[in-house]
This record gives C-alpha cells, structure tokens and sequence, in this order.
C-alpha cells in the first residue's frame, strides 16, 4: 500500500505537516478581499468557504452621441473597464494541513472587518483553540444538520448537474439528473458514523424522521476489528477485492437454489456473515470487508428506502464520509435501493457533497447578504470538478490526497428561472448530446476544441493589441483549458454532464479568467459596421418581391446571416424542412408574440434576423429580442445590440415605431454563453414573455438550435434555424457540411401541420 | 374436530383426519433451517396393546430413542422444557416433542435414517424451511425416502396458531413485556393472541423474514433483512473466538455495549436536542472501534454485547418501519435467535415501545423457533385424509 500523507482521524494527535508550501495564486484565491469565513472540518478533511469579490475587465460598447461624427466611421466605442463581481471560494484539504493553511490565511487576510469564523462538523470543536489562536477569529459553532440541509439546498438550486445516478457497468459511471425547478421535498441520508434521514420540506423547514446506528462507524469499527486494518479508504480497496460468498449465506446455500414462490434468488443474502459460524474456518481479510460492506450498505438502503415509502418520496439523495465520491459504496447503495424498491427509486448521489457542510455554514454567516436571493453559476475555470477515487479510473488517486480541491461559484447579475414556454420543465435537458455517454463524440469535440485552440489564442492576443503582457496571459489561458480539456478526456463527469454547451462555457470561462473579456469585440464591431450599411437596400429589395417570395427570402435571410458569405444556401428540401408548414402557418392570423433568441453580430443579425423581425413587427406581432447579458464569441451581446436597433430605427420607420410603441423589445438572456439553457434564463425575460402573452419562439444558430435545443419541447409553436456548419455533426444527422435545419413545430393538441423530425441515419 | 382445547373458533382448514384412515406413526415434522434443524414428533400416549403388538420394532425403537433421551449425538438437543403434553392430534393423545440439531449434521441425520431403515416405516417426511429442498435428493439418494417439502412460510403461520390455540400446557403460549421502557419493573407477562390478525410477524433465524398477516392463509412477506441470527453468530465467532450460541450469549449477557458503540453523548456531549436524540442512543454502532486505542483495550464480552444490541436494535428498527408503513400495531417475535435470548427481546420489546411511543407492542412465543416444524407436522395430519 502506498504512503502518502493521510491522517487517521481516529487518532488523537495529528501529524502537521508543515513542510508543504502552498502555491498561493492556485489554491486561497482573492484571499485579499476576502470574508465571511466558515469551516467544517470532518473526519479527515477540512473545508473552508469564504466571500470575496473579483475584479476583472469588461467590454463595454457605449454609442457615440448623434452629434458628433466619430472617427474612423466606427459604429460605438468599445472601452475596458474593471468590474467588481462577487466569487464563493471553497477549498478542500487533508485535516493534515490545517494549521499551514490557517497561517498562509492570516498572512494574507487584509480585510478587518472579519471578527467571525463560522464553523461545523465533527472536528470544529478540535480544532477551535487552534482556529482562534491562528486567525485572531471567534470561532461560532453551527448544527451540522442545518449546515448540511442548507448547503444541499444551495447546490441542487445552482448547480444544474449537481446530482447523479451512479452505474459502475455502464458506459459512463456517471448518469447526471437535471435538476428539477421545484427541489422539494427530498430525504436525504447523510452516512457518517451513523445514519441521518431526513426529510427536506422547504428552505427551512427538514426534519429528521429517522436514522441508524449501522453507518460509515460500523464498517470502519467493525472492519477494523475484522481484518486489523486501520484505515477507511483502505478498507473499503479491500473490499473491492473480496468475495463475500464464502463468508455470507446465501439463499442457495439454504435452498440449494432460488426460493422460487418468494422470487429470491439463490445469490441472495440471507444471512450476513451467516458461514463464519464456525472456528474451524480462516477467512480472509478481502472477503469479510466485502461481506460487511455489503451488509452495511444494504441494511442503510432499506431503511432508506422504508423511510422513502412512508413520506412518499422519490427523491433520495446520499451523502457523509461513507459515500463520498467512492464509487464502491456508491455502487452497492444503488444496488441495495434497486432491490429494496424494484427501481421505483433511484439513489441519487451530489457533485459537491463533500462541501455542503461548508456551503451550509457559510449561508448561515451570510444571512445579512442574503446570498439566496441570487443565482450562482459553477465557475469552470476555478473549480477542480469531480474526480473518480475509483483506483481503475484515476491511476492518480493517491497522488492525489495531498491536493487541493476546489469549488468557486459566482454570483450572476441576474437571478436565473425557466423559460415559462417551456412544454415541461422537469425534463427539459438543453444539450442535444451527452458526450459523457457518447464516447465517439466525446472524441471528436475534445480533438476539435484542442485543435481550436491556437486559433482562439491568436484572437485573443490580437483583441489586446495595446497590451504587452497579453501574449502572457493568452499563453497561460491556452494552459489552463488544454489542462481542463485533457482533465475532461479522462473524467468526462468532471463538471456534470459533458455537452459542447460545457466545453464552450468553460472556455469563456477560461478567457475571463485571464481578462480576456471579449476577443471578438473588434472584429463584431468591424462586421456590425459593414452590415449596417447595407440594411437599408437589402430592405428594400425584399420590399419589391412578392409576399410568397418575401418570406422565402427572409428565412434564407437568417440562413444565410448565419453563415459565411462565400457559401451558398442548401437548395431545398433541406435536411430538416418544415418550411411548407411555416408558410402556411403565415397565411394565417399574426402570432401575439414572437420571442426571438438572437446568435450573431454583423450580417446575421443587422441583415438576416432585423429584416426578419421586421416582417413580424408588420404583420402585427410584438416581438421580443433575446440577447447574452455578457459575450461569447462574436454572438451579438445586448448592450450591442441595444446600439444596433437604434442605428436600424433611425433608418427604418417600421423599427422605429415598433420601438416608440413598445412592439419591440430587447432583453438579456441572462447567459453569457453561445449556446442556451431554456432552463437558465432572466428572470426579466420570463416576465416580459408572459406578460405579452408569447406565442411563438424563434430559436437561431447552431449553438442554440442544435447543439442545445434541438429536442425542446415548447408548449408554444416554435421556430428553429440553423445551418450546420461542422462536417462531422452534418454527418451525424444525416447531411453533408452546410445543410440546413428548418424546424417549425406546433405542440399536440394545438391546430398544426406536421412537425418536422430529424432522425439522425 | 380432534384437538379441542376449548378453543370455540378455528381459522384455518381444520385437520379434517378421520379415525379410520389414521396416519401410521411415526409423525414427524421438520423445518431445517440455514443453521438448526428442527425436528417436532408425536409421541403417542394412547396406544392401545393391540397396536403395542403390531408396532413395528423399528417404530419402537425410534421412539424409545427420541423420548428416553434429551441430547443426541454430540449436537442434538430435545427442548424438555418446550414439550406439549397430552396433546390430541388427529384423534390421538400423545406428547409433542421438540428437536433441535444443527444443518451441519445433516449428512449424519440422512445416515441415522438409512441406519434405521427408516423408509420401510411408509411414513411420509414433511420437511420445510430450505434445506427440504437443499437435501431432497440427498434422503432419496441414501435413504431411500421422499421428502414432502412445504413452503416454510405457511408452515410458521399454521405452527404458530396452531400452538397458541392449544396453548403451552394449561398456559399461555404468548407474552410481552410489561413498562419495557424501565429495565427495573420490567417484567415478563403471558398473554393470549385472541384475535391474532393482523400481525406483522418476524421470523428470526439465521436471516430475518418479515411477513404481514391478515388470516391464516392470506399473508405477504413484507420484507427481510439478512442481519439476523446467522449475523450475530458469525461475527461474535470472528470477533471473539467462541464456537456456540450459548457461549456468546453467555459473554453478551457479561458485556458492556457502550465500550464498543459510540453514543449520541460521545459525540454531542449530551442529547442532540435539535433531532430529540437521548445521550444515552446509540450514534454508531462499533464507532469506537474506529480508534486503535479503544480497540486495544476492549474485551470480548463487550464486544459480543455490542454484535447482539446492534443485530437486535437493527431488526427492531426494520420490524418498526414495517409495521407502521402496513398500519399493524402487533408485532410478533419468533425464531430461535429468541431462545434463551432476553437481551433481545427486552430490547424489541422497548424499542417497539419507545421509539412508537407507545403505540406498537412487542409480543413473543414460548416456542420460539420451532412453528416450522408444528406446521410440517400438520400438513402431514392433513394429507391423511387423502388416501
């Protein structure tokens, strides 16, 4: 077995290591700024949570007053500014390390203001003279429980691939839920020593229905009776290599077989440890690990899922030192939950269960703040994601225990709700394909994004021109994600599911990190400059065709917006082609209200999408401007936007009027990524479409269409439109390069024409 | 109707056996388990000098052997204390006894069987519980016999309310514990299972089966739960080095759990008040034991006190959850892991009562373990009737 530095938390002293330097820029970041501590130090790990704020650049477009003739024809200013923005750290470390922490912490804590350090879990009480003496903090204990209920909350609220089922024999170990608007109620069963079940009614209200004394403490007590092994991990390694038949009765040692008219098979338990019964027998150290994980770990799926039964609940979530990120015991708690409830209940278990304690006591110091009333996002770029212990899977593991793992979430500007379109939220999921479960094309987006890299690297450099030191920073964002793209090639499950939605957020992510605001912000400029010329004769040229032929052209308008200029558009019947429906539909009465998710800058919104919204606006519809809240590649952000359709009003009466009379909107999507979670959208937005009663939603671009989206399901008619423009994805649905995709779709039940299908060959 | 015993209402089939058509002896009834085999046999008390005379010297030897004995072999056992006197059966007085041998002697059992010849008795061999399956061949292969198997669960149930019918000679079979919640008033009281159903019924042999049950043939089981009897032998025979039941039952009752266990007060200093946990609950069972000093200076007799107050609060918390979720407020105890076993059953009986708040109530059987075997022995009286 190999040594690492690991410390037996059931011995009283700890071994301080304080040899170990830490790499501050890494691991307590903005400690600077920093407040609101809280720790929860468990059996063998300490997790520290603190606020701080980050100042990072913007891009900001400001349009140019009417009066003055800019220079250089630009269209607005572009200007860099800092912005302050707040960040949740959490840090995960070996107990062992504690007291080097505390030190590096006191040594670059400048703010004052902190008197308080709220702490929680088994080990805050021992380490609380040293807490004080280090930090010069009260140390101010919480319940664990309401730590523990409150984190859960905080997570399952923010994180949208918070939780997962677990399957070891399955292409990919992990299967992610998306998590469900409403969370409540939930039981959730909290394996530490013993068993706590309990049951989540609302944000405040749980209560503890029920528990058991058979828990994490039994299989590490006993176990180490049994077999003379001294520590957790490694018996639970043991475990993973043992045979529990030749130490359990099984049902056919009993039956000779099945016990057919109950339906219990003959490899059923029926008696733990029932064959040791007898002196004359050595068994080994491998199978009664075995044997009694089993029994530990079916006699807590029983329970829980008896509990589950008479609260009628179907949501139960594991957690405690017991599960853990181990994929055994993660492994024969769901086995255990199949068979008590034929499947009826899934165990679920959490991404970031390790730090709900922490997030629990921090929420509770940060009451004042409210942190509640926000939504929080996963930061990418600052947070280690989920690691497999599985000693299969990540070779690394033992390394591993002298690291440091890492959660930050950042506070967003905007609180985040559903699309109120949507046909039903519980099962929306935004990505088309997962690669965690599609190893085929996980490879051809991992190869892709890491060949993309370069280029991205170039822009960014270029976008900062003026700025020596950005060649150094660009170099240290292509680190960081290629390291996040080789991280993801081995744990696909890092950060929930895989999507090309996740690897194009954590790039963006990845760029901010290393104030790359906005590299596109030039080259969107440059573009929005050259298309806006040319509005007003591609307006009316469309004017001078027939209705029939006006409509053809304005959806190849945005088809053809959204794609290079050299390339033609796919003659029809396009791959997907709902386009006969669509115009058939036109031909009927105006929709109340079109709500109109916007992709790019230049042609495809100024030419493609503007024209476009203009026949809506003249056909009587309101229409309502989805744009991102910040960028994401040279997708039109609002602030743009918001110069744009002024520059276009002043031009075109019918965009003016549809402003003046407020028949035209713009809002923020609340997102800052190129592609779109219906799930996670501003909650302005979701007021504005149900106020104005939205009847229609047009969807455009291949992030948005069809790496996301593809399959939603509005409970409204829906519009999407895209032109592929990646050979492999072409190929995959059953197109070549450039085919177009025309969905127009009517929920059941409503008049319709037939929707369109697209099965990929 | 045979076996009035002043009981006025019979639920089940009743052993409608005619004189005439009397089932030859010997009559047996078996139930063999994962661990004990359990053997009942009707000693015949009536026996007139006529079938004195025409008995089979085989047959007589048989029961001389089972009835002037109470140990056979190195491992057989007769419960003296459990037989049922001057019972009728079928027409017929005799004495039923109890039997009881480990699985393990099997294979000796079958000899004994061919040894005895006992297949020229043309006797049937009603057997239940898993081995009547596991050993089915073996009686056919060398001894020449044909077992009747029944399903064990409709054996524990017919055995069950059969015997408390008849009661335990001129006494209750069933008891309970009377203020279960004060170790000091807490006394053992007979009692009647008058009206039996429904009552949620846990059978604790080497594993547990929890059935649910509503009339003497309508009854599901509920669940089970492999932390049973064959549990707290295994472990206490790994832990502690012992080889019997009785020997770690005997270090159990010397032991003190909390040495092992850690406790609510272990870990909050008190009560958890917040959940409205005592001090005095158990937290983690062997939490202790996660320490290498604690587990250096713990003695076998705390640590075979612990195995059973775990195996039995465990069985005791299932059995709870069971109860309340099928809405029955009788809960019976059975299964030789009882026997000789008051530690337990003071402990089911106070958790049932504590932990319900007084609203389920714990009951146990004179006859522990051995309903199977009644209820094998039964079916074989019934089958009479069918020539």
């Amino acid at each position: 077995m190999a040594e690492c530095v690991r410390v037996d938390s059931s011995t009283s002293t700890h071994t301080m290591d304080k040899s170990i330097t830490l790499p501050p820029d890494e691991i307590f970041r903005n400690l600077e700024n920093a407040k609101r501590f809280a720790i929860d130090i468990g059996g063998s790990l300490t997790k520290l949570a603190y606020y701080s704020t980050v100042q990072h650049k913007v891009a900001k477009v400001r349009s140019f007053e009417f009066s003055y003739t800019p220079p250089n024809d630009k269209l607005y200013e572009i200007s860099v500014q800092e912005e302050v923005t707040a960040r949740l750290h959490f840090i995960k470390f070996e107990n062992a390390y504690i007291e080097t922490c505390l030190d590096f912490i006191k040594d670059h804590l400048v703010n004052t203001e902190t008197k308080v350090i709220k702490a929680t879990g088994g080990g805050a009480h021992k380490f609380k003279e040293l807490i004080e003496r280090k930090l010069g903090l009260k140390v101010d204990k919480e319940d664990e429980m309401t730590c523990l209920i409150k984190g859960c909350n905080f997570v399952l609220r923010n994180i949208p691939h918070e939780a997962f089922v677990y399957a070891k024999h399955a292409d990919s170990e992990f299967r992610f839920q998306t998590t469900h608007p409403d969370i409540f109620p939930y039981l959730l069963v909290n394996i530490g020593s013993g068993v706590s079940i309990v049951k989540v009614e609302s944000e405040d209200k749980f209560e503890r229905i029920g528990g058991s004394s058979i828990g994490g403490g039994t299989f590490w007590g006993l176990g180490a009776l049994l077999t003379k092994t001294k520590r957790f991990d490694e018996l639970l390694q043991l475990a993973s290599k043992g045979q529990h038949t030749s130490v359990d009765m099984l049902v056919k040692d009993i039956y000779g077989g099945s016990y057919g008219s109950l339906g219990l098979t003959g490899d059923l338990i029926a008696s733990s440890f029932g064959k040791s019964a007898t002196a004359d027998k050595e068994f080994s150290k491998e199978d009664m690990a075995k044997s009694l994980l089993h029994m530990i770990s079916n006699d807590i799926g029983q329970l829980a899922c008896l509990y589950a039964k008479l609260h009628n609940l179907s949501r139960v979530y594991f957690g405690g030192f017991f599960i853990r990120g181990h994929p055994v015991t993660m492994h024969t708690i769901t086995y255990s939950i199949n068979f008590f409830t034929k499947g009826e209940v899934q165990a679920l278990f959490l991404r970031h269960e390790g730090y709900l304690g922490a997030i629990g006591a921090f929420l509770k110091g940060a009451e004042e703040d409210n942190p509640n009333q926000y939504s929080w996002g996963e930061n990418y770029a600052g947070s280690s994601g989920l690691m497999s212990v599985s000693p299969d899977m990540n070779p690394m593991q033992r390394a591993r225990s002298g690291t440091f793992d890492m959660l930050e979430m950042d506070r967003l500007e905007r609180q985040l709700v559903n699309l109120p379109l949507l046909q039903d939220p519980s099962s929306y999921i935004p990505d088309t394909v997962d690669l965690t479960e599609d190893a085929l094309a996980r490879e051809y987006w991992l190869y892709c994004f890491e060949e993309a890299l370069d280029g991205v690297v170039k822009r960014a450099v270029a976008s900062q021109p003026d700025i020596p030191e950005a060649t150094e920073r660009a170099e240290k964002f292509r680190q960081k994600y290629r390291h996040k793209l080789q991280t993801l090639r081995h744990q696909p499950f890092a950060y929930g599911s895989l999507t090309v939605r996740s690897l194009l957020d954590t790039r963006e992510h990845c760029l901010n990190e290393f104030n790359f605001p906005d590299p596109y912000s030039k080259i969107k400029q440059r573009e929005n400059d050259v298309a806006l010329k040319y509005y007003q004769k591609a307006v009316k040229s469309l004017e001078e065709l027939s209705w029939e032929q006006r409509q053809f052209a304005l959806v190849r308008g945005v088809l053809a917006g959204n794609l290079t200029p050299s390339v033609p558009c796919e003659q029809r019947p396009w791959l997907v082609d709902s386009y006969d429906q669509w115009l058939e539909r036109l031909k009927g009465p105006p929709h109340k209200c079109a709500l109109f998710f916007v992709d790019n800058s230049g042609v495809d919104i100024i030419l493609g999408v503007m024209p476009f919204v203009r026949e809506l606006l003249s056909r009587g519809t309101e229409v309502v401007l989805a744009s991102n809240s910040g960028p994401a590649l040279n997708d039109v952000t609002n602030g743009e936007l918001q110069i744009l359709t002024e520059r276009i009003a002043a031009m075109d009466p019918v965009i003016q009027a549809g402003l003046r009379e407020d028949r035209l909107t713009l809002v923020q999507s609340g997102s800052s990524s190129p592609c779109l979670d219906l799930s996670r959208l501003d909650k302005v937005l979701a007021m504005v479409v149900r106020e104005r009663q939205t009847d229609l939603v047009i969807i455009e671009g291949m992030g948005r269409a069809i790496h996301t989206n593809y399959y939603a399901m509005l409970s409204c008619e829906s519009l999407k439109m895209a032109v592929i423009k990646n050979s492999w994805l072409a190929d995959r649905l059953g197109g070549k390069l450039f085919s177009v995709v025309f969905k127009y779709e009517v929920p059941a039940g409503k008049p319709s024409q037939d929707s369109a299908a697209l099965t990929p060959s | 109707m045979d076996f009035s015993l002043g009981a006025a209402v019979f639920y089940f089939h009743p052993l409608k056996c005619s004189v005439k058509l009397n089932r030859s002896f010997p009559w047996f009834g078996m139930d063999i388990g994962g661990t004990l085999v359990k053997l009942v046999y009707f000693e015949p008390v009536d026996i007139t000098a006529e079938e004195e005379q025409e008995e089979v010297e085989n047959l007589k030897s048989i029961r001389r052997y089972l009835t002037s004995n109470v140990a056979y072999g190195k491992t057989g056992v007769r419960d003296v204390h459990l037989e049922l006197r001057n019972l009728t059966m079928c027409g017929r007085t005799g004495n039923l006894h109890f039997i009881r041998f480990p699985t393990q002697a099997m294979p000796r059992f079958i000899q004994m069987g061919r040894d005895k010849n006992f297949s020229s008795l043309h006797t049937t061999l009603c057997a239940t519980g898993g081995g009547a399956y596991k050993f089915e061949n073996d009686f056919r292969t060398m001894a020449d016999l044909e077992l009747l198997k029944l399903d064990e669960l409709d054996c524990l149930i017919h055995g069950l309310l059969f015997v408390d019918r008849v009661g335990f000679n001129g006494h209750p079979e069933c008891y309970y514990f009377q203020n279960p919640s004060d170790t000091q008033s807490c006394v053992k009281k007979p009692c009647t299972l008058d009206n039996p159903f429904p009552m949620l019924l846990v059978n604790i042999g080497s594993g547990v089966s929890i059935l649910a049950v509503y009339s003497e043939t309508n009854y599901k089981r509920v669940t089970g739960t492999s932390l049973g009897g064959g549990t707290f032998l295994g472990l206490c025979c790994l832990l502690t080095g012992c080889e019997t039941f009785e020997e770690a039952l005997e270090m159990a009752s010397k032991g003190d759990s909390t040495n092992v266990d850690k406790l609510v007060k272990d870990i909050y200093g008190g009560d958890y008040e917040r959940f409205g946990l005592q001090g005095s609950a158990v937290a983690s069972s062997f939490g202790h034991m996660m320490s290498k000093d604690k587990r250096d200076s713990i003695s076998k007799e705390d640590l075979a006190r612990a195995t059973l107050v775990t195996i039995t609060n465990n069985i005791g918390s299932i059995a709870r959850m069971c109860a309340v979720n099928e809405k029955i407020e009788r809960v019976v105890f059975v299964g030789n892991f009882l026997r000789i076993n008051t530690v337990s059953t003071k402990l089911l009986a106070y958790a049932m009562d504590f932990w319900s708040k007084g609203q389920l109530r714990a009951l146990f059987l004179e006859h522990e373990g051995y309903f199977g075997a009644v209820g094998a022995l039964m079916e074989l009286l019934k089958t009479t009737e069918d020539p």
